[in-house]
């Protein structure tokens, strides 16, 4: 039997129950969770889903015009909390149009549908963990969920790792955001871990006369493994 | 050795179909498995009300319960049926139905001489939901269910939130409750 567990961490991600964020309330579950033991359906998972189109990983050309909006590139690394980059993981993200609208039947506020942007890209990460993707920085967008509520510029990101533990979906800010202090979906998450969510302006990737550059690392849930296991592989197993 | 901090989690928001569908993702098999069998149900809110922007994944041994994948300590197998993905994603539609299309697992060695049942295990995402929320699927006409040791940590009345219920032939059927009395159970993975 492996001893392989992805340990969890309680002071990173939100609670379930955030009543600022008025839809948790009648889809947060109420009881307590019964801890699962990783065995092995926990410490396997997908290691490579879906098809990536040519144009996946730049959104800026997916129809035949430029989108409208500022263009980016976005960038960084997929990581355990061992600090071992990840490779060959799917990394899938959307987001609004420059101007706050995304492009989508649910999405009806009076800001323009940009025909050139459709707002979804996937990208796999090479050997070193690293990925990759061109887009147009995306607007602010309104939400009804009070008063003059304003959700701050960001990007959704989807992410499997190597283990059904490791899967995460979250979303990347970006710096210096006025909106963050109203935000309750940013501000869900427990102080002192809000900003791993936002990304970092970069001058030195940015590239003269074309696109500014954002960098943003994700830490994936790091393996664990007891003396046990290691004893028992005849190997060493640090991939 | 560094620690490096977990990124958080944050809710898919209304607009996952966005960036998380294809159309194949619901066939975890190719169309026409021999032994395939459909998984279906409708995803509630605390208010009996349906989700229409919710999402369903899954993830599953072969029929041979076993994993095409290295951590498995048995090494990854070749799954023995063409195509077999493991992996399924079904988006819920406007009456809050999902469905997967795949061959049943098989069981799983649980170490201490324990197995536990053919079952997958399923990520529940939503507006709403902060982080995905995990559950299980198990099967009906399956006897290793008793003794399935996972079942086994759930108070009895509860556990039939985990059991789809055969519904015809290679039809399986599994409400999920997020929240009020018929609450699904939740597991911290
Ligand atoms: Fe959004």
């Amino acid at each position: 039997m492996t001893e392989l567990i992805y340990p969890y961490a309680e002071d990173t991600h939100p609670p379930l129950d955030s009543p600022g964020y008025r839809s948790t309330g009648l889809r947060a579950p109420t009881r307590r969770p019964i801890v699962l033991p990783q065995r092995f359906t926990e410490i396997t998972g997908p290691l490579l889903v879906g098809e990536i189109g040519p144009n996946d990983h730049d959104l800026t050309r997916q129809h035949d015009g430029e989108p409208q909006g500022q263009r980016i590139t976005v960038s960084g690394r997929v990581l355990d909390s061992g600090g071992r980059p990840v490779p060959d993981t799917l990394v899938e993200v959307w987001q609004a149009n420059a101007a706050g609208r995304y492009r989508h039947a649910g999405d009806t506020w009076p800001a323009p549908i940009d025909p050139n942007f459709s707002g979804g890209g996937r990208v796999v990460t090479n050997s070193l963990g690293e990925y990759s993707f061109t887009t147009v920085r995306p607007g602010a967008y309104p939400w009804g969920n009070h008063p003059n509520a304003w959700r701050p510029a960001h990007i959704h990101f989807s992410l499997f790792g190597r283990a059904f533990t490791q899967r995460l979906v979250t979303q990347m800010y970006f710096p210096d955001d006025p909106l963050f202090a109203y935000d309750p979906i940013y501000n869900s998450v427990p102080e002192g871990a809000r900003e791993r969510m936002v990304s970092r302006f970069d001058l030195d990737t940015t590239q003269p006369n074309w696109a500014l550059s954002y960098r943003w690392d994700i830490v994936l849930r790091g393996r664990e493994q007891t003396v046990f296991e290691q004893v028992d592989a005849g190997e060493p197993h640090d991939d | 050795m560094t620690e490096y901090p977990l990124t958080p989690s944050q809710t898919v928001g209304p607009y996952l179909s966005l960036g998380l569908t294809w159309p194949a993702g619901p066939d975890v098999v190719p169309p026409g498995t021999p032994d395939a069998i459909r998984i279906s149900g409708v995803l509630f809110d605390g208010a009996g009300a349906v989700v229409p922007d919710g999402m369903i994944e899954t993830w599953q041994a072969d029929p041979d319960g076993r994993f095409a994948h290295p951590d498995d300590p048995r090494g990854a197998a070749e799954p023995g049926v063409p195509g077999f993905l493991g992996f399924g994603r079904s988006t819920t539609d406007a009456e809050g139905r999902w469905e997967i299309r795949t061959v049943r697992p098989g069981a799983l060695p649980a170490g201490d001489g324990l197995t536990e049942a053919p079952h997958l295990d399923v990520s529940v995402f939503a507006r709403g939901l902060l982080d995905r929320v995990v559950t299980r699927i198990y099967f009906s006409d399956e006897p290793a269910n008793d003794t399935d040791p996972v079942l086994g940590d759930v108070p009895t009345e509860r556990r039939e939130t985990l059991v789809a219920q055969k519904d015809g032939d290679g039809d399986y059927r599994l409400d999920i409750h997020l929240q009020g009395p018929r609450e699904t159970v939740f597991f911290q993975v």
